[in-house]
């Protein structure tokens, strides 16, 4: 028993070294946390660096095999810089993580991420490296002098991409791929239900076609496919679908400065519609019945919402699949833009991987880790990621390269590099990046995201489950999404740097951040206590 | 330490007790409380209705944000609760054995019955099935009745898979070999000539656990008894808790 006791008190004062040391090391500027990040003046390449990088992949193994010979090209380059690699599949556990190492100051130095939480993690004082200064500068920012491979220049950053990442004054992040979404169709059920895909897809000829869709015959059947099962609409993300009908209804979501506006009668309305259709069964979700293309493959659904990141999962002929080739069902694919509610300002989200870099008290290893991230942006990745799914590359030079407009010219030639669906999908992006939009960024714009979801989810679940889903419910769900989310604490903050100053209760997130800061400082002050007391009292026993 | 013995001992006395039993304890049916559904009527409830449950805690896969996946099973058959609303402190009480009353929502999500939506109460009472030799109902339609079952797979043989660099090898991290070490482990195994592919669920059974690391250590042919639970994607996906190798 003692023997635990006393081990139980060396890893307590163990731990309370290592957070001091840590926090000696990091924070003697102040306790507001690290030092803003200064560019040295010259990369020290007499040093050895270890940066660890976290990133996300779709599971797919293409995917990885480029990130690691990304990383081996890179070491070969830099042969005094190690990356070590972590892979995740999922931004929502890359951002658990991340929320979980701040407090123990073990986050990654390079990380893949979404701009919505990076504004989470700059609760942290200089936690995320603000990248505008890094971008211009002459010797190590994007296409410098000092720079030993052939990196883009600011000005062949796609500036809709780029700017995709700017929010609370500066730019915290570099855009790595981009995709939007895409409605990927059943065109053999669509022409067998005697309806011609019009040029542009609108939610009207959906839900129209859908409802169309759910006719059985005596035995029980749905007569389009003949089966047991069918869910003529399937939307991956309804995040993205409740804020893309938003947008393109010209509807509040939020502003730039924060301010909630996603509870008013558009949403009602819109709600009222998609629980109609749940309501049939002519409508669901991931989250509720499974991956859409699992669906479309089988034959048991028409019209698949998903990522162009996704494509290679779509279709008769898809390269990816997670259900047996025995239920794969002929049918020509096509892929469209989402439906659309003015089919002449046709509007869709941009989205995708983007990078941000997080602090380090050595300003060396953040310039390391800065060479590594700007390395993502070489051709050389660029184009070899981009060809795994249905992205496109962020760097003009990239996309104008004749080996991508090669790439993009052989639609069709094989069903892996070439997969037309996954090509068709590209091409959608290519010609749509005008008509794409992002939300407003700032702490608290994940919650509202996953909130806007929500209203989906509980919609079309509260329907399945003979709910009336009337004016009460949705002010009723309205107010349960305000709670569950905490919306109402960050109702009237004014972007990032505002809501710092705003002394209303904060998220979750954030409270786990400083929680993990004030116990360190506490534990450091303990210790501090504890060495004083026995100082005092071992001079005194000198004496 | 004394209260780390003392847990110790009552779990192997628990596990002994129900392993004395022989292969099922199908015989002695659960009596349900008042208002609450025996197994046989939640087979039949449809999909979406309100179902109460009265089950007991075999393992569980993960908790986050005040909500938990739990594999749970009573006499009569298996209950997997997905994302149950749960607060950690409660977490920590759901250990193997646990009663609980469940009301939640019967669901389905790519062929999985789960019940989500979920509250629960712990009540009196403790079971842990034992895991029942299905081996023989491989390939039938009637595996699908042992869905979410704690069950065992006996003298099935370890077969390739091909890695992210088209090399045959005997297991892999994630589906496809895109992970790696502490991601799922996909592994094919076969018997008389079919093969299927089982799963190290890594938020179960992480990579510090045995069966993670037996996994990792298989090689192709090996004849291997294994454990787990009939989970289902798109098809049979067993969650495997443990592996021998023969």
């Amino acid at each position: 028993m003692m023997r635990n006791m006393k081990k139980a008190v060396s890893v307590f004062l163990l731990f309370v070294l290592i957070a001091a040391g840590t926090v000696s090391l990091t924070g003697c500027h102040g306790s507001k946390g690290l030092k803003a990040f200064e560019i040295p003046e010259q990369f020290d390449t007499s040093r050895a660096y270890e940066i660890t990088f976290w990133a996300k992949n779709d599971t797919n193994k293409t995917q990885t095999a480029i990130y690691e010979q990304a990383i081996r090209d890179f070491e070969e380059i830099y042969p005094n810089i190690t990356v070590n690699l972590r892979l995740y599949t999922d931004y929502g556990k890359i951002y658990n993580d991340v929320i979980t190492n701040i407090a123990t100051r073990t986050t990654p130095n390079v990380c893949i991420t979404y701009p919505d939480h990076i504004a989470t993690y700059l609760t942290g004082t200089n936690l995320v490296v603000p990248l505008e200064t890094l971008f211009t500068d002459e010797a190590y920012g994007l296409g410098g002098s000092e720079v030993r491979f052939d990196s883009p220049t600011v000005d062949e950053m796609i500036p809709q991409f780029l700017a995709e990442c700017e929010f609370g004054g500066h730019t915290y992040a570099i855009p790595f791929m981009r995709s939007t979404e895409a409605c990927y169709i059943n065109q053999t059920y669509v022409e067998a239900l005697g309806y011609t895909l019009p040029e542009v897809l609108t939610w009207d000829f959906i839900w129209e076609v859908s409802e169309a869709a759910m006719a059985k015959d005596a035995e029980g059947n749905f007569k389009v496919n003949g089966q047991k099962v069918l869910i003529p609409f399937i939307d991956k993300s309804t995040d993205n679908l409740m804020i893309e009908m938003l947008k393109q209804r010209n509807a509040a979501y939020s502003t730039e400065e924060g301010d909630i506006g996603l509870f008013h009668d558009t949403t009602k309305e819109l709600l009222k519609t998609i629980a109609e259709h749940g309501k049939s069964g002519a409508f669901s979700t991931f989250k509720i019945s499974g991956y859409p293309a699992n669906f479309l493959n089988a034959g048991q659904c028409i019209f698949a919402i998903d990522s162009t990141a996704g494509a290679t999962w779509m279709g008769t002929n898809a390269p990816l699949s997670d259900i047996s080739e025995d239920k794969i069902v002929d049918f020509e694919t096509v892929v469209m833009p989402i439906p659309q509610f003015d089919p002449t300002h046709p509007k869709m989200i941009s989205q995708g991987p983007s990078v941000c870099l997080f602090n380090r008290s050595d300003p060396q290893e953040v310039l390391a880790s800065w060479l590594f991230a700007q390395y993502l942006l070489t051709n050389e990745v660029q184009i070899a990621y981009a060809q795994t799914e249905g992205y496109v590359p962020v760097t003009a030079k990239a996309q104008e390269s004749e080996s991508y407009q090669d790439y993009l010219s052989r639609s069709g030639e094989d069903n892996t590099t070439y997969y037309d669906v996954k090509l068709q999908a590209t091409k959608l992006l290519l010609s749509n990046t005008d008509n794409t939009f992002v939300t407003p960024v700032f702490n608290g714009s994940t919650s509202l995201r996953d909130a806007a979801g929500q209203l989906v989810e509980n919609t079309v679940k509260a329907v399945r489950r003979k709910q009336e889903v009337d004016d009460a419910y949705i002010e009723k769900l309205y107010s349960d999404m305000t709670a569950l989310y905490h919306l109402d604490q960050i109702g009237n903050a004014k972007g990032i740097s505002a809501e710092r100053m705003e002394l209303g209760k904060l998220p979750k997130t954030a409270v786990l951040l400083l929680t993990g800061l004030v116990t360190v400082w506490i534990l450091i002050l303990g210790y501090a206590g504890i060495k004083w007391a026995k100082k005092k009292h071992n001079s005194r026993a000198h004496y | 330490m004394k209260k780390i013995t003392a847990l110790l001992l009552t779990t192997v006395l628990a596990v002994s007790l129900v392993g004395c039993g022989g292969t099922g304890t199908k015989d002695t049916a659960d009596v349900k409380s008042e208002g609450v559904m025996t197994y046989a009527e939640y087979v039949a409830a449809d999909l979406d209705s309100e179902v109460v449950i009265e089950t007991y805690v075999q393992a569980k896969q993960s908790w986050w944000d005040n909500q938990a996946t739990v594999y749970t099973q009573d006499k009569d058959g298996a209950y997997f609760l997905y994302n149950m609303a749960c607060s950690e402190e409660d977490y920590e009480k759901l250990t193997p054995g646990t009663k609980i009353k469940v009301t939640g929502y019967k669901s389905e999500w790519s062929g999985e019955v789960e019940i989500t939506d979920a509250t629960f109460e712990i009540e009196e009472g403790s079971y842990i099935a034992p895991a029942e030799d299905i081996t023989a109902l491989l390939g039938t339609d009637e595996l699908i009745n042992h869905q979410n079952e704690f069950v065992s797979f006996k003298g099935m043989t370890v077969e390739a898979s091909a890695d992210a660099d088209g090399n045959e090898v005997p297991f892999l991290y994630s589906w496809d070999g895109s992970g790696q070490d502490g991601d799922d482990l996909y592994f094919n195994v076969s018997l008389d000539g079919e093969t299927y592919t089982f799963t190290v669920e890594s938020y179960l059974c992480d990579n510090t656990t045995d069966v993670y690391k037996t996994v990792q250590s298989l090689q192709v042919g090996d004849t291997v008894d294994m454990e787990g639970f009939l989970y289902w994607y798109e098809g049979v996906n067993p969650h495997i808790t443990s592996v021998t190798v023969k």
